[in-house]
């Protein structure tokens, strides 16, 4: 076991002992161990390694150390920076996961109802890859590539997570079954790039990997009068919030129906839309 | 598959973990191998907050923490809130306003209120109800309805103040 | 509000004294169950099936038996006494024979000196399982092929009362249907054993009942009965759960085999397989009234599905048969229970037992009848509400106290405190940030709902309780499980209250020093326990009083004790209470109550002892579109008796209505084929504080009841029964649909058929 104290440290035990496992927050990771169903021998532990810990602004951009709690994405500057993710933070698990928990650890853990990917989709977020040999980018479509599947290779860790500032607003939306602590049922992001003039959709738990909603996004860009912040026609609210729905590929299981998924998305993306452009007509 | 031995810095004493098995969670080296049991064990998948304890100021669950990971933190346990010989006053809080029924739940319930308290801004208002209810929606409870329990805390919100001794 | 203010002195009852185990349970030093330990104790653990039905052709331990650590691997061929346990019938296996019958039956237990050499020799027995279709449908449980020696029907009652030709003018029909609920306690089942000298065992355990435990683990270790003792351990909630054996014979095999203490724990996830749950029902009804709103008549077919093994199915079916339309008035009626066996986990009691079921059933048709005739639901509840000298459909006369009226009409009444949510917080989908003001409709219903108090059909339920007074020290023993309800509170109350000392010690609730004193259930231990240490109290009251009368030559009549002294104002005298029981007086009392009788063919009898009524008004936020539900308060009102302890009354309350609320918008074991999906605290969900709503008492009516200790009726139940079906109804007020599923699920709401 290493404790590691420099991403150095970190890369090189795991060069050493490829099959260690990575230990961060521990919030999805030791479930597993409790239960029996995670065995490990060796396991090199991140969360005393500062240069993984805040983040920092550089040009437009943000990195995100991969220990950046939820709680400390909550806290500070990032919800002015990026309201989606601050947003999106808050709802995952309970204080004392947030506490604990890393945007690392939900980046590699994967999982379709990890509350951030919606976000990270939705600002086409950057994935710092680190081994003792390189340091590789991915987007974060590429590094996701099914259910609790990635583009992490053996002997490598995620250093951090590079979003753009935007300037223009951004919604972060969860359906659960409970007012706190919850796993999402469905969950999107939309944020708007005002100099970029488009908005961007991320999409939660409505497929094996997070999904941006292209084509909502493309048709919805045409649609805003950016001079007042509005979507001027219903139809096109009502286009977007379908092409949406339309664009989920969800499953039935114990949290909800593929049926009620995209119901709930398309809902989503029409309230969404109108929080980013309240000029809207309803 | 055993780890080398090591030492847990818990409610400001050093306590040896000799030959444990290094999957042990934090939660069950305190209740099993260091006689600290307070801590509790009602799902140890980080969705009930009995467990809960203080590790450098933070509240988290101790059975997501891999007990051999937390060397060199301060871990706070519900046996380490109260002064000396006495209660703390959210201890006190709890049995007062009759937050405390089966008590399972308690033990990780005083830490999450313990750690709001100690957040709380220097202004000397009371936490508001939300704030109250977010911070301890973490902590199952399955027989108060949280009714007493967020007396409990105005109580203690009210002590900590220096409002009443 | 109740005035929940804690007394500084040795509160007496209806005061709000602090609970003897508050301090230990606030600094850590309370012993539950799974914090037991012991020098050279080992670890157990249980092998289940992973299916819900099979057969098994063959089971090989001897790669567990190979794991490093390992002390023991046990299967049914070791169980030495009777195979089978159960609480009213016996047909439970202790560990599976040829066959499994849900997912999640034991099959073998293993002792080990760590719970990860638990885990891997449970993971090296082999088990050849031939698997065999489920029978999942409790609907067609009765046309299937028996899946237990003892049949695939558990229980049938036909309930036939009044005139069977009654039409009503108006008349309104509906199905419902309620999920499974798990009583979620939150300390799993755990204990340790330990083997003794006399070839015996101490088992230390969380239970309802300890001395119904010890006569099945007996019978099964095929020992006698005071071999196997049993103390409680430390209760984490209970709410049913615990009535029947979990892992109590499975840690006292491994403990005499190894003749080692063994500790076993269930996780989260074995904890959902190891108990019983709440029954899942199907409910039709037809209500009958005349064109003034008076109730003439009510059919229903009630179908509950009692899972693999019996439990207490055959008691949960009766509730749910004899309250099957709720506190009112009814002249005729004709309802069918049935409680079946299938491939599903079993289940058996939780908190309200049966009525919670057919209250949200019977209060969906009341409001259905409102609706039909017009009239406001409150005023149609109001007219046909049962009092005292009504017939139930038992034909059972209500001899004892029933303030209906006033129950439904303080909560009703009662001015709301709710206002609209400013913080998106507050809102329907609260942190998850769904919902906006504008997306929000309100809505707002009462129900109103009975039960009975105590044992019933015959059943002779006693509770036992001794008291020592020595040295002016009032020592109490008394085998009731404390579980979190307070009892503990109540029986130094009561002691103080009879004998007027302050001082007042609890010894352990143990099998092996006093006798039963029945399951905390059925709210009845404040009753049966209560009244077995009131009683105890007064014969020792009396035996002193005759001593100290003879001894001073005063007529004993003229003795008070009181404030910690024998006095006579009569003659002024005056002793110190230590000083006139330097010797001891002592009395144990087995404490009784009414009698009562079987049903008879046509489900008609004096079946019961005594009910308790309660009303919720519940107020909810919905997001129609999403489906999403806060529920913004609850009113309540309920019927006591006499409050004995205001502040644990208030707890009661608001913690049922917790359960209720659960019930109502997001706890159901949801099962598919036989298994299981959601067994963990990750997908069964449970109110958080952020989704429980302030709990305001309009009302604790207290009108004493004859019979009962001091007046007071059991309060545990009656808050989990009206405020589900309150909850769904505003649900409902909220949405104008039917919403016939419990709980109402986002898509119930969002894909309804508008």
């Amino acid at each position: 076991m290493t404790i590691a104290r420099t991403v150095d440290d970190a890369c090189a035990a795991l060069a050493e002992r490829p099959d260690a496992l990575l230990l961060a927050g521990g919030t999805d990771l030791m479930v597993g161990v409790n239960r029996g169903q995670v065995r490990f021998d060796d396991v090199v532990v991140l969360d005393r390694v500062d240069e993984l810990r805040g983040w920092r602004r550089e040009g437009d951009e943000l990195v995100l150390g991969a220990g950046l709690t939820y709680a400390e994405m909550v806290r500070g500057e990032i919800p002015t920076l990026v309201p989606a993710l601050a947003q999106a933070a808050r709802t995952v698990g309970s204080p004392q996961i947030r506490n604990a928990g890393t945007l690392g650890g939900n980046v590699a853990t994967s999982s379709p109802a990890g509350d951030t990917l919606p976000v990270l989709t939705a600002l086409d977020a950057t994935i710092d890859l680190r081994s003792s040999q390189d340091t590789r980018q991915l987007p974060i479509s590429r590094f996701v590539t099914g259910v609790k599947q990635n583009a992490l290779e053996p002997g490598e860790l995620i250093e951090a997570v590079r979003v753009p500032v935007l300037d223009g607003p951004q919604e972060f939306l969860k359906v659960g079954t409970r007012n706190a602590m919850v796993i999402s049922v469905v969950s999107l992001a939309l944020v708007v790039d005002r100099s970029g003039r488009n908005v961007r959709v991320g999409l939660g738990t409505v497929s094996p990997v997070p999904l941006r909603a292209v084509e909502a996004e493309a048709h919805v860009g045409g649609c805003i009068d950016w001079d007042t912040g509005s979507v001027p026609d219903t139809a096109d609210v009502d286009r977007f919030a379908a092409l949406v729905a339309g664009a989920a590929r969800p499953i039935d299981d114990h949290r909800g129906t593929a049926a009620y998924r995209s119901h709930a998305v398309g809902v989503l993306a029409r309230r969404a839309l109108l929080r980013a452009f309240p000029g809207s007509a309803p | 598959m055993s780890t080398d031995p090591y030492v847990l810095r818990v409610n400001g004493g050093d306590h040896q973990v000799p030959d444990a098995y290094l999957g042990e969670s934090l939660l069950w080296v305190l209740r099993e191998r260091l006689g600290l049991p307070g801590s509790k064990n009602a799902c140890e998948e980080g969705e009930c907050g009995s467990c809960s304890v203080q590790v450098d100021g933070e509240l988290v669950c101790s059975c997501l923490v891999l007990a051999a990971a937390a060397v060199g933190r301060e871990i706070t346990t519900i046996e380490g809130i109260a002064p000396g010989g006495g209660l703390a006053d959210v201890q006190r809080a709890f049995v007062e306003a009759g937050a405390v029924q089966c008590g399972f739940c308690t033990p990780g319930l005083l830490m999450a209120v313990d750690t709001l308290l100690d957040d709380l801004p220097d202004d000397g208002s009371d936490p508001d109800d939300l704030t109250v209810r977010e911070a301890i929606s973490g902590n199952l409870c399955r027989c108060t309805g949280y009714g007493r329990i967020l007396e409990a805390v105005s109580i203690a919100a009210d002590i900590r103040r220096g409002g009443r001794t | 509000m109740t005035d929940t203010r804690i007394e500084q002195r040795a509160p007496r009852i209806g005061e709000s004294a602090p609970r003897p185990d508050g301090i230990p349970k606030v600094d850590g030093s309370f012993t539950f169950s799974s914090d037991l330990w012991h020098d050279r104790m080992l670890w157990g653990g249980t092998l289940r099936s992973p299916h819900p039905s099979a057969r098994i052709r063959s089971i090989d331990i001897g790669p567990a038996v190979a794991v490093a650590g390992v002390y023991a691997v046990l299967t049914a061929t070791d169980v030495p006494g009777n195979p089978d346990y159960g609480l009213e019938h016996v047909d439970q296996p202790v560990l599976a024979t040829d066959v499994v019958r849900y997912e999640g039956e034991p099959v073998a237990i293993v002792a080990a000196d760590h719970p990860e050499a638990v885990r891997l020799a449970l993971d090296a027995i082999v088990v050849d399982y031939e698997l065999t279709a489920p029978l999942v449908d409790p609907g067609k449980a009765e046309s299937s092929d028996p899946i237990h020696p003892d049949g695939n029907l558990i229980r049938r009652i036909h309930l036939s009362h009044g005139d069977q030709d009654v039409v009503g003018e108006v008349v309104v029909e509906g199905t419902y249907e309620v999920g499974m609920q798990d009583q979620a306690f939150l300390g799993p089942e755990s204990g340790l054993a330990v083997p003794a000298e006399d070839g015996g065992v101490d088992l230390f355990i969380a239970t309802q009942w300890l001395h119904g435990d010890r006569d099945q683990v007996a019978a099964c270790l095929g020992i006698e009965p005071d071999l196997v003792r049993l103390t409680l351990a430390g209760v984490g909630g209970a709410f049913g759960a615990r009535e029947d054996l979990s892992l109590h014979v499975h840690l006292c095999l491994l403990a005499l085999y190894t003749r080692r203490p063994v500790k076993m724990v269930y996780s989260r996830e074995e904890s959902f397989h190891g108990h019983v749950h709440r029954h899942p029902a199907r409910m039709w009804y037809r209500h009958h009234a005349d064109r003034a709103g008076n109730l003439v008549r009510v059919e229903a077919r009630l179908l509950l599905d009692g899972g693999a093994y019996a439990s207490s199915s055959s008691a949960v079916i009766a509730n749910a048969t004899c309250f099957a339309a709720g506190p009112y008035r009814i002249p005729s009626a004709d309802i069918e229970g049935v409680v079946v066996r299938t491939n599903n986990p079993p289940c058996g009691a939780m908190r309200g037992f049966g009525a919670v079921q057919t209250c949200i059933g019977h209060e969906a048709q009341m409001d259905r009848l409102a609706t039909a005739l017009g009239t406001d639901p409150v005023e149609l509840r109001m007219q046909n509400v049962l009092a005292p000298g009504d017939r139930l459909l038992t034909g059972q006369v209500i001899t004892g106290t029933a303030p209906v009226a006033e129950v439904l009409g303080t909560c009703a009444d009662h001015p709301s405190a709710a206002t609209l949510p400013s913080d998106p917080m507050s809102l329907p989908g609260g942190a998850g940030r769904t919902t906006d003001p504008e997306h929000v409709r309100r809505g707002e219903a009462v129900a109103l709902g009975f039960k009975n108090l105590l044992f019933s059909e015959g059943f002779d339920d006693y509770s036992s309780a001794i008291c020592r007074l020595e040295d002016g020290i009032a020592t109490v023993t008394c085998a009731c499980a404390e579980v979190g309800q307070g009892f503990v509170t109540l029986a130094q109350q009561i002691t103080r209250e009879v004998l007027g000392v302050d001082d007042v010690v609890l010894a352990p609730a143990s099998t092996a020093t006093v006798g039963s004193a029945g399951s905390t259930s059925a709210s009845r231990q404040t009753w049966m326990s209560g009244g077995a240490v009131q009683a105890a109290c007064e014969e020792v009251r009396t035996t002193l009083l005759t001593r100290i009368a003879a001894e001073h030559g005063v007529d004993p009549d003229e003795l008070v004790l009181a404030d910690g002294r024998v006095m006579s104002l009569a003659c002024g005298l005056e002793i110190d209470l230590a000083e006139a029981t330097a010797e001891p007086v002592e009395s144990e009392v087995e404490f009784h109550h009414a009698p009562t009788s079987a049903l008879d063919e046509n489900g008609q009898g004096d079946a019961h002892v005594s009910f308790a009524f309660s009303a919720h008004r519940a107020i909810v936020d919905v997001d129609r579109d999403l489906g999403l539900v806060k529920v913004v308060e609850l009113t309540t009102s309920q019927d006591v008796g006499r409050v004995l302890n205001p502040l644990q009354a208030v707890g009661q309350l608001e913690g049922g209505a917790a359960q209720g609320v659960g019930l109502a918008v997001m706890e159901e074991v949801q099962v598919l084929d036989g298994r299981i999906r959601n067994a963990s605290f990750t997908d069964y969900l449970v109110p958080t504080a952020l989704d429980m709503p302030p709990v305001e008492i309009a009302a604790l009516v207290e009108e004493p009841e004859p019979g009962a200790p001091f007046g007071a009726k059991g309060i545990g139940e009656s808050p989990s029964i009206t405020s589900t079906a309150a909850v769904v109804a505003a649900i409902r007020a909220a949405t104008d649909l039917d919403l016939t599923h419990v709980p109402v699920r986002p898509t119930d709401i969002a894909l309804a058929e508008a």
